[in-house]
């Protein structure tokens, strides 16, 4: 790939001194279905919307939040197949970082190795940049942490954050209703919550996807029936 | 791994561990230098002794000193004694086959406990909750050892225990003495002394 003709960088700057490229991608990322986190005082929630084009698709063959390693994982904002792309080398560091240290990756490294992924596809020659954020959530021995990762390969960590569409309305939203004393019970119901703030139509649970990390360092995946139980709740 | 000789023994007492080895370096018989490093500690709860073939043995320790100071500047933490021997045994299979030769033993405290770990030249680890040795003169030390060794020895009483076993073990040995080092590794600190053995 790296020596055909047009393998010089995509990405340039303009004469301002900007990468426009880059804001390219994340008006990707901005009309990407949103996603959103919220960290607790004992675990993580991640949650998303899954839209669907047509009522036909399984919506069961779909899945948006995603383990990296058994106490990371992740959920996207934006094009569904760079998310595949990311996920799978997310899984590769972590299990070459398992491989020589025989101890699970930090949330903190994973992020890391993601995010200079994310950073050398806006340099590399023959490649363009991720139309992509990610929001990653794991407990480790620094306890629950959220991060999110954006396409110019920067990441922050935050306490609640959104990505995607609606994320202005929704972060506005999370400012109000997080506090630091917030149980994981609690950030499940302010996630669901300003989900369906900005959701368009019914939203039920066969069109969100909620993941948590709990305090035992594990994540898992709601099923639709324990999300149709936490819905049950915040009505 | 009996071209310059070497003998280390590793000891886990309460809450602390011991770590010493002999001071010869030889080229076969014929003795070089008699304040020859061959354990390395590596932060403040590792050390890590090296017997085999000293070349490769102070490359290991170049190594290793560069991959904890890189994980440290990455994670802002140190190795855990139990991360380091895995870290360890990686980058000797990583030279499957082309090894050095180097049988690495690895002492240290994990979470304020002994932690005890000992290698192959290949990096086949075996752990143990009391002691371990390497070198060429093991026969002679394990008799030693295994008749002397009682669990829960206070910091002093391991001391004591250690540089017996290991000075009475290399005069039995050729290629390994001219005294010792003994590093005494508790949660308050380490110490260090060089023992003059045997000097012929």
């Amino acid at each position: 790939m790296g020596d055909s003709a047009y393998s010089f960088s995509l990405t340039t700057f303009s004469p301002s001194g900007k990468l426009v490229q880059i804001e390219y991608a994340l008006n990707a990322v901005a009309s990407g279905s949103t996603s959103l986190g919220v960290k607790a005082k004992n675990g993580v929630v991640i949650a998303t919307e899954k839209k669907l084009p047509t009522c036909l698709i399984d919506e069961t063959s779909m899945q948006k939040v995603v383990m990296l390693t058994e106490n990371i994982a992740v959920v996207y904002s934006g094009m569904g197949p760079d998310f595949r792309v990311l996920c799978r080398k997310g899984r590769k560091a972590a299990q070459q970082y398992f491989r020589v240290y025989r101890e699970i990756i930090p949330v903190s490294m994973l992020t890391r190795e993601l995010a200079a992924v994310m950073q050398e596809f806006t340099q590399r020659g023959g490649v363009r940049p991720f139309g992509i954020s990610l929001l990653l959530a794991g407990f480790d021995h620094n306890g629950p942490q959220l991060y999110q990762i954006d396409p110019s390969g920067s990441y922050f960590a935050w306490k609640a954050s959104a990505i995607g569409k609606h994320m202005v309305n929704a972060k506005t939203f999370l400012e109000k209703r997080y506090n630091d004393e917030l149980e994981l019970e609690d950030a499940v119901h302010t996630a669901l919550l300003t989900l369906k703030e900005g959701f368009e139509g019914a939203m039920d649970h066969t069109n969100i996807e909620v993941g948590i990390v709990s305090a035992d360092k594990k994540f898992k995946v709601l099923t639709p029936a324990e999300i149709k139980d936490y819905l049950g709740e915040v009505e | 791994m009996q071209y310059n000789g070497a003998a280390v023994i590793a000891m886990a007492g309460k809450d602390c561990i011991a770590i010493a080895s002999d001071r010869r370096y030889g080229l076969r018989n014929q003795t070089i230098g008699c304040e020859m490093q061959k354990t390395f500690q590596i932060n403040d709860t590792t050390f890590v002794g090296l017997t085999g073939l000293m070349s490769d043995a102070q490359t290991l320790e170049q190594k290793f000193r560069f991959r904890t100071n890189m994980y440290r500047l990455r994670e802002e933490r140190d190795m855990s004694p139990r991360v380091f021997s895995n870290m360890v045994s990686s980058l000797l299979y990583e030279k499957r086959f082309g090894p050095y030769f180097c049988e690495p033993v690895i002492a240290g405290l994990e979470n304020g406990k002994p932690y005890l770990c000992g290698m192959d030249l290949l990096g086949a680890q075996v752990y143990t909750d009391d002691f371990i040795l390497a070198g060429d003169c093991t026969e002679a030390m394990y008799g030693l050892c295994e008749s002397m060794y009682r669990p829960d020895l206070e910091p002093d009483e391991l001391f004591e225990l250690v540089s017996q076993c290991l000075l009475s073990g290399v005069d039995r040995d050729c290629l390994a003495g001219w005294g010792c080092t003994v590093h005494v590794l508790t949660p308050q600190g380490v110490t260090t002394r060089h023992l003059k053995g045997r000097m012929d």
